[in-house]
C-alpha cells in the first residue's frame, strides 16, 4: 500500500529522457537545480525566517507598549523568535549524519573495515584525513563545495556565507555499513551533481553560522574546510 | 586489468575481472554487469580527476566499475 503511494508518475510520452543520474532521470516532473534557483530557495528562507522573527516579535513589542506588565508574554513571543529559526537550522544541521557518528546503523566490523578502505581509495589524501577527523567529505562542485555524509549533505554556497542543508539517502540500506553509504552518495554527486541536488530534499538554507551551531563539534571543522574552498573558489 | 565490484554488506564484493585484450573475460563480466543493472544496480566509473561517470555498459577499458544502490531524498 505504502508502496504504491510512494511510486513515481508515468512519464508522459515524448518527455526527453534526462542524461546523467539515472534517480534524476525517473523524476522527470523536478525542475533542473541552478545556481539561480538556489538563489532563488535561498531568499524564500531568508524571507521566511525574517517572517518568523517579524511575527514572533511584534506582538511581544506590542504587548510592552499596552502594559509593562505583559512583560513575561512578551518575554515568551520573543524567545518563540529566537527558538523557531534556531530550531529550523538545527533540523538543517542535524540532517547530516556523519561517518561514524552513531547516529546511523554501522555494519560489521569487518565490512566497515572493506567499506572504509574503498572510501578512501575514493578520495584524495587531504579528504580522506578530513574524512577521518569528521566523518564527512569534501567534494568541490559548480553549485558549490559540498561535505557528504552517511545520510545527507551539506552545501556551501559560493563566496562560503549560505549553507544549503540536503535531505538524502541511499534508498535501501539494508545491511549496507556505513562508509559504503557515504560511497554511494559521493558517487552519486560526482556523477551529476545538478542531478544529485534534484534528487535531495533541501531541507533548510541559512547563514553558514547558523547551520554550525547545529554541527556536532567532530564534524564542525569539515564546515570550515568547505567554506575556505569556497571562499578561494570565487 | 578492470575490475567490476559491488557495495553490498560485505563492504564490496569484486563480481568480475577483465583485461581489455581478453574478448572471454570481458564478455563474462559484461554478462555479471547487466544481471546486477536488470536487478536495479547502478554503474559508476571514478575517474583520476575526482568525477565519476555513469555506464550502461560494461566500458573495455575502465580499471574500476563500482555497482551501487539507487539514492533517494530524505
Amino acid at each position: 500500500m505504502a508502496q504504491a503511494r510512494l511510486k513515481a508518475p508515468p512519464r508522459p510520452a515524448g518527455t526527453p529522457r534526462r542524461p546523467g543520474l539515472e534517480e534524476a532521470s525517473a523524476l522527470w516532473w523536478r525542475g533542473e537545480v541552478s545556481g539561480e534557483t538556489l538563489r532563488r530557495d535561498g531568499r524564500r528562507w531568508t524571507a521566511w525566517t525574517v517572517w518568523l522573527v517579524v511575527v514572533f516579535t511584534a506582538p511581544g513589542i506590542g504587548l510592552l507598549l499596552l502594559s509593562p506588565w505583559t512583560l513575561p508574554v512578551a518575554l515568551g513571543c520573543f524567545a518563540h523568535a529566537w527558538i523557531v529559526p534556531w530550531l529550523q537550522a538545527r533540523r538543517g544541521a542535524r540532517s547530516v549524519v556523519p561517518l561514524g557518528s552513531g547516529r546511523g546503523r554501522a555494519g560489521t566490523p569487518g565490512a566497515e573495515r572493506v567499506a572504509l578502505g574503498l572510501l578512501g581509495d575514493l578520495v584524495g589524501h587531504r579528504e580522506r584525513d578530513l574524512l577521518r577527523r569528521t566523518g564527512l567529505v569534501v567534494q568541490r562542485g559548480r553549485l558549490g563545495v559540498w561535505a557528504v555524509g552517511e545520510r545527507g549533505a551539506l552545501m556551501v554556497r559560493p563566496g562560503g556565507r549560505r549553507v544549503d542543508c540536503w535531505c538524502v539517502r541511499v534508498a535501501e540500506t539494508d545491511g549496507l555499513p556505513a562508509a559504503d553509504r557515504v560511497a554511494h552518495l559521493l558517487l552519486a554527486l560526482r556523477e551529476d551533481e545538478v542531478g544529485f541536488a534534484m534528487v535531495a530534499n533541501l531541507g533548510f538554507s541559512g547563514a553558514a553560522w547558523r547551520v554550525r551551531r547545529g554541527l556536532s563539534e567532530a564534524a564542525r571543522p569539515a564546515l570550515a574546510e568547505a567554506r575556505a574552498v569556497a571562499r578561494r573558489g570565487r | 586489468m578492470g575490475r567490476l565490484i559491488r557495495l553490498d554488506r560485505t563492504g564490496h564484493t569484486t563480481l568480475a575481472e577483465w583485461s581489455a585484450g581478453e574478448a572471454d573475460s570481458h564478455a563474462e563480466a559484461a554478462a555479471a554487469f547487466r544481471r546486477e543493472l536488470d536487478a536495479g544496480m547502478l554503474a559508476s566509473v571514478p575517474t583520476a580527476n575526482g568525477s565519476a561517470e555513469v555506464v550502461r555498459e560494461l566500458p573495455a577499458d575502465a580499471d574500476l566499475v563500482v555497482l551501487r544502490r539507487p539514492i533517494a531524498g530524505g
